[in-house]
């Protein structure tokens, strides 16, 4: 049984309103964290198979110009090593972008980036090939290479699709009561998840087996067979887990293709484990941006207009350019609007997408700039968000599918004690810190994207899931199998998933927060199509059906799963967007509260507790969807307060290229933080009714810092990550507010 | 060079390039993936595991140093089926996500809950003759050495808060 929807129309209801099982959206343990605790879980490494051997990929030392040679002698005579592998035609250039069907750049005797991998020395052991790889003698022709982002942004080139504008933005600015024009800078970020990048590779045959840390299989697999000349069907990856992607495993990366190559070229399997420094060298990161926002509001608080315009940078021939106005475009209103990306050239790593590619960053500077026209009108920063939400996308005149983002600021606000809160800057002091309040609002486009799974009803009354879906941290596990649990009538304990292998239908993959309503919705089809099924068996419509307890009920007749199920049903589905993407604006929304201490000496930031209240439609497991909206506040942390890639602007190299210099949040800079999600359902996104959370909890996090940064202090830094040496020239007298 | 491993109660008698680290050995020789590598630069404290009872990065040490010692990972702290206590409170508070930091934020707190019973004190702890309480700003500074990239700080320390008995 196959079938296929596509979601043309919005869904009068959804079955998961009506089954009654008491599964769905309940905050269940995951169902894999038992193997993950006892440190069972594999990941990509950790797949051993006879005579596999070890690669370590060489990166080149030069950020531009071109190999003139390479002389394996030195590294081929230490012991062990088995071969220096080089293709400079084959080896990737780049990572992959996400969704991508090709092969990404190739070609490594051009070098465009410091620390491009070059070559894979392979030997019988990972400490000989390390060893070896240090022994490669790479000989360069150097060129110009192109390292300086703010000296070159005069020189970047408008990215064409992404330019809008409606009405006169600079009559609004010369006509506004209050306005405000200025610019906010956000620097290179790497996603750092904690497994780094793996490929372990085996050949049988002609089919080419990798056990791959990836985010979006069935993608990767074209993208990986597209380099290797191979087709898709004789590659097969599998990733059953992944430790963390947060969009640098979207895309395949060098190690993939460098390991197959070397498992062919030795017939043995080949692994190739990134070091944690080439992860930050040579996979994605987010592109440094300088971004303008303008703002033209009348003294009642309303926008007359409205413009972000955004300036990234990328490799040679990358037109992937951070979309930071994404949901400026459409969660405020304001006649006269203007957005655009431009993009300097740079011979620096790949950009492309880290969690909430856009948001993460453009709304620290809209929320920023909504905090200072908030003071400059002597309107609450709450009321002033309130204002402004717009009736209709003030450009493209759509309804918005489901928008709970004027409750999500009211509920935040009472949870969080706004009233309370001092408006007057560097006003509240305890000792020897300024403490401060700050809030902003988040919103994160949501997608569907087409996905399959096969849903097979046993003979033993237990269901399995199998779809190329991954898991990567965001409970996908365990939501596929509440919604089989929910649908079949059985508990969950009942329901096998298996994820993680392209030879299981293919599913959307993990990103853009479409993973969990995309697979899900097709696990719901596939199940929906066995109720159908179920129902015939016992002579009742679809609607009279009732699943309980592996028992199907019509009316006061039941029958056990045992008899109906005589041999094992299966069905499988898919599911496609459709008309609704074009005739709704789909988003989830949020808003944050954050509470900050900046020490009255040394400029230094504690973040004291957030909140957050969300919408995102029907929420799946309230325990997996709150862990993702503390990822996301507590990835805002790191945006607002410590992360960013230093890149060298003579020899174009990552200064801080490693977890010791590189700072994420560590346990000490997280506080106590509360999600609270609103019911909701949105009937135009998908038949669950669901939307996307694993990005909204990043978007706007760091702009309520910042803002309660400036709460505190008087300090506006639109420079960020808001570091002390930043704050520490200019803090208010200590002594003008006694403690 | 051979060595003879003691882990998790078992003995194992290796003959391994002496350039392997423990947790290399642990993994590529022994495998118990459990224990995971992160950056193999003791920044991360992926690799975390307890030697003698007391946390080590695994990643900054030989494995041919450690002949005799007793070498305890997140396999030896239980089955899947008999989960420890902090096992199970990690399970319950949703302590993770991606779950690869997990075994090493689990043999930290083991180790750390130790070090607090046995009166060590910490950069937070205000009097350094007193024991020190298990508030949860002990555990989490304590605890920053062990990154976890999916930010599941707050119901990690939740976990072990709960299993610690610490004050609300």
């Amino acid at each position: 049984m196959n079938i296929t929807f596509k979601m043309d129309e919005p869904v009068g209801s959804s079955l998961l309103d009506h089954t009654r099982q008491n599964v769905i959206s309940r905050p269940i343990d995951r169902i894999e964290g038992p193997l993950k605790v006892a440190g069972r879980a594999r990941y990509s490494a950790e797949f051993k198979f006879p005579g596999m051997v070890h690669g370590v990929l060489v990166g080149s030392t030069i950020p531009a110009g071109t190999i003139t040679g390479i002389n394996e002698t030195r590294a081929r005579a230490l012991p062990g090593v088995l071969a220096v592998v080089t293709d400079y035609e084959t080896f990737l250039r780049n990572p992959g972008q996400g969704l991508e069907t090709e092969a990404p750049a190739q070609g490594v005797r051009e070098i465009a980036y410091f620390g491009q991998p070059v070559a894979l020395v392979v030997a019988e052991t990972f400490e000989a090939a390390r060893n070896a790889a240090g022994a490669l003698d790479i000989a360069y022709a150097p060129a110009e290479a192109r390292l300086d982002f703010r000296a070159l942004q005069s020189e970047a080139r408008p990215k064409e699709s992404s330019q809008k504008s409606q009405g006169d933005l600079d009559r609004a600015m010369m006509d506004a009561a209050a306005s405000i024009d200025a610019v906010w800078t956000t620097p290179s970020q790497n996603s750092a998840a904690m497994e780094p990048h793996a490929s372990t590779a085996l050949w049988e045959g002609d089919t080419l087996i990798v056990y791959g840390a990836y985010q979006m299989l069935s993608s990767d697999r074209q993208q990986l067979a597209d380099a290797l000349g191979l087709a898709p069907d004789k590659v097969r990856i599998i990733a059953h887990y992944v430790g963390g992607g947060f969009g640098a495993k979207l895309g395949i990366s060098q190690e993939s293709v460098a390991a197959a190559l070397a498992a062919r070229a030795l017939n043995r399997p080949v692994q190739v484990v990134m070091t944690r420094q080439q992860v930050f060298e040579a996979t994605v990161r987010r592109s440094e941006t300088i971004q303008r926002v303008r703002l033209a509001a009348g003294a009642d608080g309303r926008l007359t207009g409205i413009g972000h315009e955004t300036i990234t940078a990328n490799l040679p021939d990358e037109d992937f350019s951070e979309p930071a106005s994404a949901s400026t475009q459409f969660l405020y209103g304001g006649e006269a609007r203007r957005f655009g990306n431009s993009i300097v050239t740079l011979n620096q790593v790949l950009s492309a997408s880290m969690r909430a590619p856009g948001e993460a960053v453009g709304m620290l500077a809209l929320e920023g700039a909504m905090d200072e026209l908030a003071e400059a009108l002597d309107i609450d920063p709450v009321e002033l968000r309130k204002r402004n939400l717009p009736p209709r996308h003030p450009m493209d005149d759509l309804p918005f599918s489901s928008r709970s983002l004027a409750e999500c600021l009211d509920h935040g606000a009472s949870a969080f004690g706004w009233a309370d809160r001092n408006p007057r800057p560097a006003n509240r002091r305890e000792g020897e810190w300024w403490i401060g309040q700050g809030m902003a609002a988040a919103a994160r486009s949501n997608m569907l994207i087409t996905s399959s799974a096969r849903v097979t009803l046993g003979t033993d009354s237990r269901a399995l899931i199998e779809t190329d879906m991954t898991d990567i941290g965001t409970g996908t596990y365990t939501i596929l199998a509440q919604i089989a649990a929910e649908m079949l009538g059985l508990p969950v304990e009942a329901i096998d998933v298996h994820l993680g292998d392209t030879a299981f239908p293919a599913a959307a993959g993990s990103g853009g927060s479409f993973g969990a309503a995309s697979a899900g919705t097709s696990v719901y089809l596939a199940c929906k199509r066995l109720r159908e099924t179920l129902a015939e068996r016992i002579g009742a419509t679809p609607e009279e059906l009732v699943l309980s307890e592996g028992m199907a009920r019509r009316g006061n007749a039941a029958k056990p799963f045992s008899e109906l199920v005589t041999e094992p049903l299966v069905a499988t589905a898919t599911v496609e967007p459709g008309k609704t993407e074009e005739n709704f604006v789909q988003a989830a929304f949020g808003a944050h509260f954050a509470e900050v201490g900046v020490h009255v000496h040394t400029g230094e930031i504690r973040v004291r507790r957030m909140h957050g209240t969300f919408a995102a439609g029907r929420i799946l497991n309230e325990k997996t969807a709150r862990s993702q909206c503390i990822g996301g506040m507590v990835f805002g942390i790191g945006t607002a307060l410590t992360e960013e890639l230093v890149h060298d602007t003579r020899l174009g190299t990552i200064v801080n290229h490693d977890l010791a210099e590189y700072h994420l949040p560590v346990h000490a800079d997280v506080p106590r933080i509360d999600v609270v999600f609103l019911e909701e359902r949105d009937h135009a996104a998908n038949p669950l009714l669901a939307k996307g959370i694993g990005e909204l909890g990043i978007s706007g996090a760091g702009a309520a810092i910042a803002n309660a940064v400036y709460n505190a202090c008087g300090m506006r830094v639109r420079d960020f990550p808001l570091t002390l040496d930043k704050l520490i020239a200019h803090l208010p007298d200590p002594d003008a507010v006694q403690p | 060079m051979h060595v003879t491993l003691s882990v998790n109660g078992t003995e194992h008698a290796l003959d391994i390039d002496p350039r392997t680290t423990l947790l290399d050995a642990l993994r590529d020789h022994l495998d118990l993936t459990g224990t995971k590598k992160g950056c193999d630069h003791g920044q991360c404290g992926a690799c975390t595991i307890l030697l003698d009872g007391k946390r080590i990065n695994s990643c900054l040490t030989l494995a041919v140093m450690h002949e005799g010692d007793a070498i305890t990972t997140v396999e030896g702290l239980s089955t899947p089926d008999a989960l420890s206590p902090l096992q199970a409170a990690f399970v319950a508070h949703d302590g993770y996500q991606c779950g690869y930091c997990t075994p090493g934020q689990i043999c930290s707190a083991t180790g750390m809950l130790e070090e607090i019973a046995a009166g060590w004190p910490s950069h937070v702890t205000d009097d350094l003759e007193a024991d020190p309480a298990l508030t949860r700003e002990e555990i989490s500074e304590r605890m920053s050495g062990n990154l976890c990239r999916c930010s599941a700080y707050p119901n990690i320390v939740d976990a072990i808060a709960e299993v610690g008995g610490a004050a609300k």
